[in-house]
């Protein structure tokens, strides 16, 4: 079926079977890698991306199901060469180890930030509740989103 | 993952939908959020050869104020639920029961028609329901009919609704100030209720201690004849029949009903 729906801030249209997954439609139509098949169960968060500025597991959405609507990937962060301030955050705390759960990580971070832009350390904790970092490296993690709360990253417009 | 192929339509209206539910029968499901039909889908636990999508109908959205009685719109994601100050003033059990279920992307996509016309008996919104005396309006072919629900969750999975037919609107009687309490006992974060329960003043409903979420009628029998909420919590096993797993036994199910029950109870304020 016919697919129309931006990415990225670009209009999009293909033809999709109806059982295509948003995050393969991402990865293997868009070829836009960032968001990482993890559980594949609505668990781990790594395929999260925002759904009209919404944090959504793309696991977990039929492609069909954006139709007409608004996608973001981590690809979709970065204006002009400039890092996202949540990008630039993570990067400045070391909010990751391994990486692969970073761009689950950094999407869930803009959206809860879009919703409460100044959290307390608790709120972001319950806020990523729905990431995992198979590292273990919340505490950097946690100390980013702090820091890219601080840097005014909630009231960034276009997220 | 990958689901089984499926043809895929967007219902225009909720009328559109029940037209396409008449033509394609037992074969099709109603979609909404997904996030209980998508994952069994993956698991081909569910193979529907159509899927009506009814996610976008703005029909079924939003939440209002209706004499004595919240109207929430069966395709009312659980964080607008969750964040409604309207739900929060006038029902806040169900205001917080839906901020227990999944994290914040599941309940970005999940609705509260969905959560309980998949009738799982550990999942949050259905118990919420039967604490707070809710009921569903049911659309189908011959119109509209109000399923209370005591009435409404038949079986492990089932409801009373007939094929056909879909979930238009969710009410809750609107009842600020009345004390509430609310428990669930998880393993992992996240998690589905081990054994949940929820009292909303002297009705207490129990998720995951049957095949269907349930009342404890007999803890609400001795609340009601005067029994300390210590007391009455005592008799919240009472009749029910909670299968095992993994997670816990037949008697620790009891065990958690009865400690989960006075603690609802005492939270209420």
């Amino acid at each position: 079926m016919q697919l129309e729906l931006t990415v990225n801030g670009q209009r999009r249209s293909d033809d999709v079977e109806p059982r295509l997954l948003l995050v393969h439609y991402l990865r293997e139509v868009c070829g836009l890698r960032a968001a990482n098949v993890g559980c594949d169960t609505t668990s781990c968060g790594a395929c999260t991306v925002l759904l009209n500025g919404a944090s959504v597991k793309s696991c977990t959405v039929l492609a069909v199901q954006a139709n007409g609507q608004e996608v973001t990937t981590a690809e979709g962060l970065a204006s002009n060469g400039d890092l996202h301030p949540v990008q630039a955050a993570f990067r400045q705390e070391h909010g990751l180890q391994c990486g692969f759960c970073t761009p689950g990580m950094v999407m869930a971070t803009v959206g809860l930030l879009s919703e409460n832009p100044h959290p307390t350390e608790a709120e972001v904790r319950e806020g990523l509740e729905g990431n995992f970092c198979r590292c273990t490296g919340y505490h950097n993690i946690v100390r980013a989103v702090l820091a890219a709360a601080e840097a005014g990253a909630g009231t960034e417009v276009g997220a | 993952m990958i689901p089984a192929p499926f043809d895929y339509v967007a219902a225009q209206s909720p009328a559109h939908a029940l037209d396409l539910l008449d033509s394609h029968g037992d074969e099709a499901k109603l979609l909404a959020g997904g996030h209980s039909l998508l994952p069994m889908m993956k698991l081909r636990l569910a193979a529907p050869s159509v899927l009506i999508d009814i996610g976008g109908l703005a029909e079924l959205k939003g939440i209002r104020a209706e004499g004595n009685e919240l109207v929430i719109g069966a395709a009312t994601p659980h964080a607008v639920l969750a964040a409604s100050e309207l739900v929060r003033a006038g029902a806040p059990l169900l205001a917080y029961s839906a901020a227990q279920v999944g994290d914040p992307q599941i309940r970005h996509r999940g609705t509260i028609g969905g959560s309980l016309a998949h009738a799982d008996p550990a999942a949050d919104l259905p118990m919420a329901l039967l604490a707070l005396g809710g009921s569903v309006d049911v659309l189908g072919p011959g119109g509209t009919r109000n399923i209370v629900a005591d009435d409404f969750f038949t079986g492990f999975f089932e409801t009373s609704m007939a094929e056909g037919e879909l979930i238009a609107a969710v009410r809750v009687p609107r009842r600020p100030g009345l004390g509430w309490g609310y428990q669930k006992f998880v393993r992992r974060a996240n998690d589905w209720a081990i054994v949940g329960a929820a009292a909303v003043d002297g009705r207490i409903a129990l998720a995951n201690m049957g095949p269907v979420p349930m009342r404890a009628r007999a803890a609400e029998r001795a609340l009601a004849d005067g029994a300390s909420a210590a007391e009455a919590a005592q008799l919240a096993a009472e009749g029910t029949e909670p299968s095992e797993d993994v997670h816990a036994d037949r008697d620790y199910r009891r065990h958690l009903a009865r400690v989960l029950t006075r603690r609802a109870l005492e939270q209420r304020r």
